[in-house]
Parts: structure tokens; C-alpha cells; sequence
């Protein structure tokens, strides 16, 4: 039984410093980004999440170059795009769209040349990869109070948004027939967004931070439809798969084909992948099994008790085909 | 500048171009902004895994932006379509980084595959490019009005029996091959913009489909063609000006929208109107 542990988890895992940041700052991350994922799913907004991951590299390239901490690089830059989006009108789904392609494509302009000049001037051409790519197992000790302490704002943002958030996610309308300032909810919620992406891309990369926002929230929403239970789940979704993923990539140092590790973010990203795909394959087959009982479509509940009269929106919000 | 390897610089360019101004236009109409940025990066890893095999990298690129296509409509099947594409793109990154981390790639390399390299375009590139140049605008052509059917009015398109996840794919597949011929030269990240900055200022300017696609293609080629004199002239990315000039002509075109009193709303820009009353 010890040989089999000693297989699964090879020896001083645990012990290794490296890993024990990873793990901490990793499982941190994760489970902010799934609680703001959800929101970002609800709300359609995985492509601004996504851009901001991409962007906030541009900052990160910019901070090297001026010298000062990339901490203020990303989170920087991250902002001033989602104040860019909000005042080119992200509200609407379609214009949303393309604003979001719009400042992206401009933010990858600036890291383009930001990185340029890094590589004329400094000499360091491996910028590009390690922003984009990133490494849980190369996470500088001395930002991770920093990156804890502003990932806890964000969240503590959303979670204070969280009614109106919700209400505004169902539709526009009925959260402001109710008294929520439907603009100023978005923008801020897209101010936490920005910073939680800007932060999860600093330690573990671009590639990684959209993986973490949008993965465990789809695969946590596919489960329930309670966005309480649903943010619950998505954060230890996305802290358990960034926790194995840890685990695998450094069992993977005695894989093939070559006699290095694999890449930590591929770990991750397969098992949130694979877990999404797993829930998926059951809830399909639960659903037929269960309208070929009932002979009745399954009607989906609301959103929360409160909102019965908006179930079909609630429906349409979580739903599985929206066109537009 | 217009001597010796820079020739096929420009001519490639200006084929890259026109391309993404045809195909860029319906981007922007059907919303699939996300997607077309996906697809670049799935076949960035296709560059990366077709290296490490020793095969050639335009079929790598073209394998992977087609699996990226393929993975997208797939996941889309049961689940929003920005959720997929994301789920998709960095699966498909994750690949990326794990070919990079196989074969030990010089950075350099995935920094041009990634941002452009307008000097590296040899004469062997012309042939390929020109292929899939002409693959994806007669794809264009063909399936003209069932695209813009299906981008301007999907509950139309029910109605009459088109099945919308099958044009979705086929418009993907199309990206991907517009994605494989452009990323040798302007790179994954910027392929991107050229598909979306110039189509976008276009779509505000012109009331006509054809009209629309054709200033986009100007656009697109002014971005080009400037980005390129600029880039040889500072030896600056070519990736830093098509950004900067593909968001100048979007926030050109909002500013003529708002100037001329017809604020762009979601299904009332005078394009999506000629085009709406032509489908009933």
C-alpha cells in the first residue's frame, strides 16, 4: 500500500517549498476565480474575462520595462481595459462582442511592442512565453500577500454585488424594475472581474486564468442551479483540479517522453477540461433517462426562490443555447 | 522596401488582407469575435506540435485551427457558446505549452509565431497562401447568403430548415483556414485584430452588404499596408500597428455612427435594417 502511495505521490511533494506556494497560491486563486466565474457565465462575459487575462500580460511586459512591480503592471492595465470595454458599451451582447474584440486586439498590439522592447533593451526575449504560459512552480514568494490580499478585495466585491449581480443576470429589466442600478452593477462587476483575472494571470498565467474562470463555474453550473451552491462549487472545483494538476505535473518528471516535468498549466487545464466533460456526460444521460420516465420535459427551476414569476429568464440565463 | 524578400511580404500581406476583410466582415455580423480569437491560438499550438514532429508547419497550423473549430462547435452543441470557445482555446493552449515544453522551441520562434515576422515570408509560403486565400473567399462567396441569413436572423433561418450549428462550423472551418494562411505572417495574436478593428469601423459606415465587405477590405489593407511600412521603417512589431490601427478605424466608425445621429444599436444599424427587410 506505501509503494502504491509512493507511486501516486512521489516522494517529498509535500515537502517541497515550491510546491507548498504553489498549492497555497494556486488553490487561493482557483477558488476566487470559480466564485467570479460563475457570475462571469451567467453574464456571458467569458470573452472579456479571457481578454483581460491577455492584457494584463501587456501590463506585465509595460512593468518590466519601467522597472516597477508587475503586481501594479497587470492589475493596472487589466483596469483601464475594463474601462475601456465599459466606455465603448459592453453592455449589449452583440457590441459587447466586438468592443471586447476591439480592446483586446489593441492591448495585444501594446504587449506586442511592449515585449520588443523588453527583448532590444533588455534582452529578454522568454518574456513572451512565461506571461503567457506562466508557471505555479515559479511564483516569487515575495508578491504572494500582495496577490492574496487584492484577490480577497475582488472577491469580497462580488460578494457584496452579489444580489444585484444575480438580479442583472437574469435581465436587465427586472433588475431594474427592482431598484438595482443595472450600469453601475456591471461596471464594477467588471472591475472585480478584471482584477481577479489580472491577479490569477501574474501567478499562473494567462492560459491558466481563463481555464480557472471559466471551467470549474461551467462545470459548477452544469450541476446546480442554485448560484449559491453553485459559486460553493465552482471554487472547490477549481481549487481541487489546480491541486491535482500540481500533483500530476510533479509525477510527471518520470513520464515520457522527455526526462523534464510537464508543464503544470497542461495538468490543470486537462482535468478541468475532463471534469466538465464528465458532468456533462452524466447530466445528458440523467436528463434522457429521466424524460423517458416522465415522458415530460424537465423544466428548470428558477434562479432563486424569490425570482418564480422569472423562471423562464432564469432558464435563459443558465440555459444552453442563447444565439445572440 | 519594395526590393528583394520584402516582395513577398507584400504580396502576401496584401492577400492576408483582403481575406481578413471578407471573412472579418461576417465575424463581426455574427458576433464571433471569441472564436476567431481561438482559433489563432489552437493553431499556434498546431505550429508548436508540427515542429516538434519535424512536419510542416502550415499543415500543423491548419490541423489544429480545424480540431479548434471542430472542439468549439462540439462543446457548443450542449452549452453557451462562449463558454465553449473558451473551454475549447485553452485546451488547445495547453497543448501549445505542452509541445513547447517537448521540444525546447527557441522563444524567439513562438514570439514571431505568436506577434508576426514580416521578414520571414520566402517564396515557398506564396503557394500555400495563395490556396487557402482562394479556398476561404470562394467559401464566402458560395455560402454568401446563408450567412448572412443565419447571422441576421437565426429564428429565420429555423423556420426555414437551415441548420445553424452546421453553418456555424462551416463559417469556423473557414476561420481556420483563413487563420492557417495568416499566421506565418502577422501572427496568431494579430490575425485576430485584422478580423475584427477593420470590418467593425466598416460595418458603420455602409448600409450595403457588399458595400460594407468592400471598405472592409480597404481598411483592412490601409492597416496592412501601413503596419508594414511602419514596422520595416522603426523596425517595430508589425503586431503593435495593426492594434493600433485596427482600434483607430473601430473608434473612427463609432465616431462617424454617433456624429451622423445613428447611434450603432444591437439590430438596428442601417446595415443589419437593408439587410433584415431583404430577407423577408
Amino acid at each position: 500500500m506505501g509503494g502504491f502511495w509512493s507511486h501516486v505521490v512521489e516522494p517529498g511533494f509535500f515537502q517541497s517549498q515550491t510546491v507548498q506556494v504553489a498549492l497555497l497560491v494556486g488553490g487561493v486563486v482557483a477558488a476566487i476565480s470559480g466564485v467570479v466565474g460563475v457570475f462571469a457565465v451567467l453574464r456571458g462575459q467569458s470573452f472579456a474575462g479571457h481578454a483581460f487575462g491577455d492584457i494584463s500580460a501587456a501590463g506585465g511586459a509595460g512593468a518590466f520595462l519601467l522597472n516597477i512591480s508587475p503586481l501594479f503592471g497587470f492589475l493596472g492595465m487589466s483596469l483601464v481595459a475594463a474601462g475601456c470595454m465599459e466606455a465603448i458599451g459592453v453592455r449589449r451582447v452583440r457590441g459587447r462582442d466586438v468592443a471586447t474584440g476591439v480592446v483586446l486586439g489593441a492591448g495585444l498590439g501594446t504587449s506586442a511592442l511592449f515585449l520588443y522592447f523588453n527583448t532590444t533593451l533588455h534582452s529578454t526575449s522568454g518574456a513572451a512565453i512565461s506571461v503567457l504560459f506562466g508557471s505555479l512552480f515559479a511564483i516569487s514568494t515575495s508578491t504572494v500577500p500582495a496577490v492574496v490580499a487584492s484577490a480577497t478585495g475582488a472577491l469580497a466585491v462580488v460578494l457584496l454585488l452579489y444580489r444585484p449581480l444575480l438580479l442583472s443576470s437574469v435581465g436587465d429589466d427586472i433588475a431594474a424594475s427592482r431598484g438595482v442600478a443595472v450600469r453601475v452593477t456591471g461596471a464594477v462587476f467588471l472591475m472585480a472581474m478584471a482584477a481577479t483575472v489580472a491577479l490569477a494571470a501574474i501567478t499562473i498565467g494567462a492560459i491558466l486564468s481563463t481555464a480557472l474562470l471559466v471551467g470549474p463555474a461551467a462545470t459548477a453550473l452544469r450541476m446546480t442551479r442554485r448560484p449559491s451552491t453553485a459559486a460553493v462549487t465552482a471554487a472547490v472545483i477549481g481549487a481541487a483540479a489546480t491541486w491535482l494538476g500540481c500533483l500530476l505535473a510533479y509525477d510527471s518528471y518520470y513520464w515520457p517522453p522527455v526526462d523534464h516535468g510537464w508543464p503544470v498549466s497542461f495538468c490543470i487545464v486537462a482535468v478541468i477540461l475532463i471534469s466538465y466533460l464528465v458532468v456533462e456526460a452524466a447530466r445528458s444521460h440523467r436528463f434522457r433517462n429521466a424524460s423517458v420516465r416522465d415522458g415530460s420535459e424537465i423544466r428548470a427551476a428558477g434562479v432563486t426562490p424569490h425570482l418564480g414569476a422569472a423562471s423562464d429568464g432564469g432558464h435563459d440565463a443558465l440555459g444552453t443555447s442563447r444565439t445572440d | 522596401m519594395f526590393t528583394g524578400f520584402m516582395v513577398n511580404t507584400w504580396i502576401v500581406a496584401t492577400v492576408v488582407a483582403v481575406v481578413a476583410g471578407t471573412v472579418g466582415f461576417f465575424v463581426v455580423l455574427r458576433g464571433s469575435s471569441f472564436a476567431a480569437h481561438a482559433v489563432p491560438n489552437a493553431a499556434f499550438a498546431g505550429a508548436a506540435g508540427a515542429n516538434l514532429i519535424g512536419a510542416s508547419s502550415v499543415g500543423g497550423l491548419l490541423v489544429f485551427a480545424i480540431a479548434g473549430a471542430l472542439g468549439i462547435s462540439f462543446l457548443s452543441r450542449r452549452g453557451r457558446r462562449d463558454v465553449a470557445t473558451a473551454l475549447a482555446m485553452v485546451m488547445m493552449l495547453a497543448l501549445g505549452a505542452l509541445f513547447l515544453s517537448f521540444s525546447n522551441e527557441y522563444a524567439s520562434e513562438t514570439y514571431s509565431l505568436l506577434f508576426g515576422e514580416v521578414l520571414g515570408v520566402s517564396s515557398s509560403d506564396l503557394l500555400p497562401t495563395a490556396v487557402l486565400a482562394v479556398v476561404a473567399v470562394v467559401a464566402v462567396v458560395l455560402f454568401w447568403r446563408l450567412f448572412l441569413l443565419t447571422s441576421i436572423d437565426p429564428e429565420l433561418a429555423d423556420v426555414r430548415g437551415v441548420r445553424t450549428s452546421r453553418v456555424e462550423l462551416g463559417f469556423l472551418v473557414i476561420v481556420a483556414v483563413v487563420t492557417s494562411m495568416s499566421v506565418p505572417v502577422v501572427g496568431a495574436l494579430l490575425i485576430f485584430t485584422l478580423m475584427i478593428g477593420p470590418p467593425a469601423a466598416a460595418r458603420s459606415f455602409a448600409a450595403d452588404p457588399f458595400v460594407a465587405v468592400l471598405l472592409a477590405v480597404c481598411f483592412s489593407l490601409a492597416t496592412v499596408w501601413t503596419a508594414i511600412a511602419l514596422s520595416y521603417l522603426t523596425t517595430m512589431p508589425i503586431g503593435f500597428f495593426v492594434g493600433a490601427l485596427g482600434a483607430t478605424f473601430y473608434l473612427a466608425g463609432r465616431a462617424h455612427a454617433v456624429w451622423s445621429g445613428k447611434r450603432v444599436r444591437a439590430a438596428s444599424t442601417p446595415l443589419e435594417k437593408t439587410l433584415r427587410s431583404s430577407m423577408r
